[in-house]
């Protein structure tokens, strides 16, 4: 039987037919600027906007013919090249799932472009900066775009390198380096999962497509070899979203440039699990399912987590940091709720885009007038000197802790609401978060913009350039608009049923529902509790002590330590028996099978001897041997 | 007799790519005889550039317009087919861009007759300017000529001839090494002596299988061996020989032993031009020998043949790891593929549509390769000691922090070498074992087994070749380097040229192989022609 997944039109011509230079722009901009390089590096940055708003441009042009087809044949795929013989035919599909990211990628993308020329102005690497954003677009847009999973793997692999190359882009710094490094082993763990999950697809089901998938796995379908895929998947999500137990890296990874952390670790990158959860779900993540529910419950402890460690945190980065890993598990939660849950994940996405680069970028303003600055023990009372960077940032948390009528609420209400009719438990739990949101929030808001100055001595915060806040300007617009426009008479729902199927029942959004009121009471405590221990009170410019909780919430919940004693010392203790057993036992066998070969070509070499006439005595004697050997075949 | 003559039909618009080269060789040896010496490179660069363009053109006439023969030409002495056109237009590109590393100042020796050291050849040396022996490019023309001529033949005879055409000049051009002398005049003896030495097997098979089948042509024998007794030793012996002397020009075990002492003493660019167009030369002969001659003795030869795969591959791969100078490690490395290659010339039988795929495999795996293999003798020519190349791989230790670019760059070409996916090299490798792979899965075929044998073979060969590539990756980039490393000379535009259009085409086939695939399937479903 047959999903209607499977129905996918084949697309030639128009914007859709050459939707590959979506991907090949930024790609070429890339290349250019990297290969080129010293020669391009007065207009490098000019040409890196220029290619991410070409891409933009197609990514709209594209949505708009999509639109042109009715909802049942808004699945277009492109057949670009056979790619691996037999195997995978490299192609994109476009439909309303992928162009929705698509459209983000590019579109948050190239603000934060724009953004990066006033934030990099006084960087002597900005054009290598800008080739690295250009190649983390490309390699995006392949990841969603892909109509396979080999597709995906390298957008997938494509996004991992940019970002470790944009974590140590100030790799001058022993921290960013350790931090790009980190990111990238823990990204491994991830994608050794996800390389394993398509192996056992390609066993199973002979196909990587999503099409051929399409057409194979019945809807619903439940057994060993699925949850096994799926739990597989779930792997790599981790990895690439800092999810449970795979998030250490991401706070980490606030060593690299402020643009980079707006855009790859808030806005797009972190959020290629979501997509991977979604775009497997109708296969591997069916309603009911095991491996569905194993995505909803990581979601939920990670966007509990991830909003403790947002508690405790005084950098202003890794307050932030810890609130993406939080709303990034509220996407999960969503995405493990099968269909019913995927547009309102898909919506936190698409407005978390836009609120958190919205406040990423209010950061970045923030310490560029505050001398790179990022302990927010030392701003305060920057609401009356940065007032554009102020209003912008006040609405980015409005809309993160879910206050009524703004993006975030409608959003992360939904998810709210479906968990608790599909998972109470988990559902409460993602109301509590909404809280503790609430607080830690707040308390960045007063510890930066109000109270009284604890400014250093030599900081003179200024209101940053237009280049810069005129992209906070946009962001905070669909920090409001969005959410509301997304979800209201379920525009987003209905415009993602053809990719990711229709749930069991249509959605309504009630303002007045018993987890939306508790959570907004819930908001209002925390807001008010970090009033009363940052707003009315002085801030400390020096880090208290604080109660053991807190030391747990500052040291990221001992995630550091728990690898280090679970993984890095018993995997250091496995090395060194490992190495001592090979030393004695494999070493012996793989160093004799080594030292055989090169023995034997050692003896062989001898047969060289140079003389002419031991050559051709060596084909007198071949000739002999074959003559003799076609004889004996001949005459069996 | 009674003396009726016809005159024979010749299709010069089909053939028109063989005429023009050779015209060139020709107007090339009179510029030689005629112009005076500082003329002569000026006039020879150009017309062999533009000789071997035009050839290409009109073989990319012949297939664009559609207008691929599907009968012999020439009186059934040739058959210029869709096989043969590719491997024209592949030996046209790849002789193309190693004339223009000949155009090198410094590989050739202004006299090559002289005594090494003596003081003719200072005196020569003084008098020629640097510019060298400027025969060179007609004998370079001489030797594509044959290379175009080889796969083409449609008879043993023309076969013969194409075989001595091509070799002759190259005989020569191995002694011309400005450099080492000594060492070039070593070469190219030895690969006279035992050039000649097989090329009387080669013709003593020819006289045995007339005797057989009263026919040189092979569509004619094959036709005998249909009509006849297939177990005759007069055949088997005949066919025996026969492949020796065309095994001996792929360089297969146990012939290979010319390769590395000829590949080493030869100057550069003609090793480049021997490890690129003669390989596809020999292959395109070997295929239609095996293929419309031998079509139905494949009983026959294919356990012969798998043996000489499996045996090429490990000698290759295996003597390859102790070798310490490049070029020769580079000829072993030669040696291996001609293994890997023969491994999809053993798929070549059953369905005329898996004919086809392990043709169309072949194929592309020719063309690959000798564009990567073109690539990375070019680089050797820029890595200089005071007394010429620096071929000691001890030499090349700490390249990649004194040169990262062409160190990165000859990386890159021996990853492809390797096979390592995303570049060419890995689907070559992919694309002839896949289809060896599939043909032992025909109905009623009791090889299947030994074809899934020959593959991990295959395989094994591979990861061992894979250890002695990376080995020179590790030595250019992990160890430090030498006080007084070798110079890296300023590369010539044209050795420029040769090194990025090998890196693109690698780097291009390996992310979209269907570029070249195409083509060769296009060439490969038209097969040769019976």
């Amino acid at each position: 039987m047959e999903s209607q997944l499977a129905e996918i039109a084949q697309h030639t011509g128009g914007v859709i037919g050459n939707a590959w230079l979506m991907i090949a722009f930024p790609l070429v901009g890339a290349f250019i600027l990297l290969v080129f390089n010293r020669f391009t590096n007065r207009w490098g940055h000019l040409l890196g906007v220029a290619m991410s708003l070409a891409s933009f441009v197609v990514a709209v042009l594209a949505f708009v013919e999509l639109l042109g087809f009715g909802p049942e044949e808004r699945r277009r795929a492109v057949h670009l090249y056979e790619f691996i013989p037999g195997m995978v035919d490299m192609g994109l599909l476009i439909d309303p799932l992928s162009i929705s990211f698509a459209l983000l990628i590019t579109g948050v993308g190239s603000l934060i472009h724009i953004y990066s020329i006033g934030y990099m102005s006084h960087d002597e690497h900005r054009r290598r900066f800008f080739s690295y954003l250009n190649l983390f677009v490309a390699a995006m847009l392949l990841l969603v775009l892909a109509d396979n999973y080999v597709g995906l793997f390298i957008g997938w692999e494509g996004v991992g390198l940019a970002s470790y190359l944009l974590i140590g882009f100030w790799q001058f710094k022993p921290s960013a380096a350790t931090a790009a490094k980190k990111a990238f082993v823990v990204n491994r763990v991830g994608d050794f999962g996800l390389l394993v999950g398509m192996f056992v697809i390609w066993t199973t089901f002979g196909t990587l497509t999503f099409k051929g998938l399409g057409e194979q796995i019945a809807p619903g379908t439940q057994n060993g070899t699925m949850l096994a895929i799926g739990l597989l998947l779930l792997l790599g999500a981790c990895g690439k979203s800092a999810q449970l137990p795979l998030q250490s890296w991401l706070l980490d990874a606030m060593e690299g440039p402020t643009p980079v952390s707006a855009l790859i670790h808030a806005a797009t990158m972190v959020t290629a699990g979501v997509y991977l959860v979604v775009r497997s779900g109708a296969f591997f993540f069916p309603e009911g399912s095991g491996a569905a529910l194993a995505v909803a419950i990581v979601g939920a402890v990670t966007l509990l987590a991830g909003a403790i460690i947002g508690c405790a945190k005084d950098d202003i980065k890794k307050g932030l940091a810890g609130s993406t890993m939080s709303q990034i598990g509220y996407m999960m939660l969503g995405a493990g709720l099968g269909p019913a849950g995927y547009a309102f994940a898909i919506g936190h996405l698409i407005t978390h885009g836009f609120f958190k680069a919205d406040m990423f970028l209010g950061a970045g303003s923030v310490m560029h007038g505050m001398n790179d600055e990022v302990d927010m023990r030392k701003y305060g009372a920057l609401r009356k000197v940065m007032p554009i960077t102020f209003v912008t940032f006040f609405i980015g948390y409005l809309a993160i802790i879910g206050f009524p009528l703004l993006s975030g609420y409608f959003t992360k209400d939904g998810i709210i609401e479906t968990a608790v009719h599909h998972q109470p438990i988990l559902g409460w739990l993602a109301v509590l978060g909404a809280g503790i949101t609430g607080f830690y929030m707040s308390r960045m808001i007063f510890m930066t913009f109000f109270g009284e100055k604890r400014w250093a001595d030599d900081a003179h915060p200024h209101e940053s350039p237009l280049v810069m806040t005129v992209p906070l300007m946009i962001l905070s617009l669909g920090s409001i608009f969005l959410g509301g426009y997304l979800i209201l008479s379920n525009r987003l729902l209905d415009w993602l049923t053809p990719a990711v199927g229709a749930p069991a029942e249509r959605p309504e959004f009630h303002f007045t529902s018993v987890p939306g009121l508790a959570t907004l009471a819930l908001v209002a405590v925390g807001a008010i509790i970090a009033w009363m221990k940052y707003g009315r009170v002085p801030v400390p410019a020096v880090q208290p002590r604080g109660s053991f909780l807190t030391t747990f919430a500052r040291r990221d919940l001992y995630g550091d330590a728990l690898n280090e004693s679970l993984f890095m010392r018993p995997g250091q203790w496995l090395t060194r028996l490992a190495v001592f057993f090979d030393n004695r036992g494999i070493d012996g066998v793989v160093n004799g099978l080594a030292a055989g070969i090169g023995g034997s070509s050692g003896r062989l070499r001898r047969i060289q001897t140079g003389f002419a006439r031991t050559y051709a005595l060596s084909i007198l004697i071949g000739a002999a041997l074959l003559t003799g050997a076609l004889l004996f075949v001949g005459n069996i | 007799m009674n003396g009726d003559f016809q005159a024979p039909t010749i299709e010069y618009g089909t053939l028109a790519p063989l005429l023009v080269v050779f015209g060139a060789a020709i107007i090339g040896v009179l510029v030689e005889a005629f112009a005076p010496r500082y003329l002569r490179k000026p006039i020879h660069v150009p017309l062999t550039l533009l000789s071997l363009a035009g050839a290409f053109a009109l073989v990319l006439v012949q297939v664009m317009g559609g207008q691929v023969p599907t009968t012999a030409s020439a009186m059934g002495a040739l058959a210029v087919d869709g096989p043969s056109l590719f491997i024209w237009g592949v030996i046209l590109v790849l002789s193309f861009v190693c004339v223009l590393l000949i155009n090198d100042e410094g590989h050739f020796v202004a006299s090559a007759a002289a005594v090494p050291g003596s003081a003719d050849e200072e005196e020569a040396e003084a008098h020629s300017g640097g510019v060298g022996h400027t025969e060179v490019y007609p004998l370079v023309l001489f030797a594509v000529g044959g290379m175009l001529l080889f796969p083409a033949s449609h008879d043993l005879l023309m076969m013969f001839v194409a075989l001595e055409v091509m070799s002759l000049p190259l005989y020569l051009l191995c002694g011309l090494a400005r450099r080492r002398r000594l060492l070039s005049q070593e070469a190219s003896m030895k690969y006279f002596l035992l050039g000649a030495f097989s090329s009387a097997f080669f013709l003593y098979g020819t006289a045995m299988i007339y005797g057989f089948a009263g026919t040189v042509s092979l569509p004619g024998i094959n036709r005998a061996m249909a009509a006849g007794n297939t177990l005759d030793p007069l055949l088997l012996i005949g066919f025996s020989l026969l492949g020796v002397g065309l095994l001996f020009k792929i360089g297969a075990a146990p012939f290979q032993a010319w390769k590395p002492d000829v590949y080493q003493g030869a100057p550069t660019p003609i090793t480049a031009l021997m490890a690129s167009g003669t390989l596809v030369a020999a292959f395109g002969a070997v295929l239609r020998v095996f293929w419309v001659g031998l079509g139905n003795l494949d009983w026959n030869w294919r356990p012969v043949i798998w043996v000489v795969a499996a045996l090429t591959m490990i000698v290759g791969s295996i003597l390859a790891i102790t070798q310490t100078e490049i070029k020769r490690m580079l000829a072993y490395s030669s040696i291996a593929h001609a293994g890997f290659l023969l491994v999809g010339v053993m798929a070549t039988y059953g369905s005329a549509e898996r004919n086809a795929d392990s043709l169309k495999a072949i194929l592309f795996y020719l063309a690959v390769y000798g564009v990567t293999t073109v690539g990375a003798f070019a680089v050797v020519t820029l890595i200089r000691d005071p007394g010429g190349e620096a071929g000691h791989l001890s030499r090349w230790a700490g390249l990649g922090k004194r040169a990262p670019l062409l160190a990165g760059v000859f990386a890159f070409f021996l990853l492809a070498f390797a096979g390592i996916p995303l570049t060419s090299g890995f689907f070559g490798k992919y694309a002839v074992f896949a289809a060896a792979l599939d043909s032992g899965t025909q109905p009623g075929d009791s090889m299947g087994g030994w074809m899934a044998g020959l593959v991990v073979v295959g395989v094994v060969a591979s990861a061992i070749a894979a250890f002695f590539y990376v080995r020179v990756i590790v030595l250019m980039f992990f160890s430090d380097p030498a006080a007084d490393g070798p110079a890296i000379a300023v590369p010539s535009m044209g050795t420029v040229a040769v090194i990025a259009v090998s890196l693109l085409v690698t780097v291009g086939v390996g992310l979209y192989p269907e570029s070249v695939l195409g083509i060769a399937n296009q060439a490969a479903s038209s097969l040769f022609i019976r």
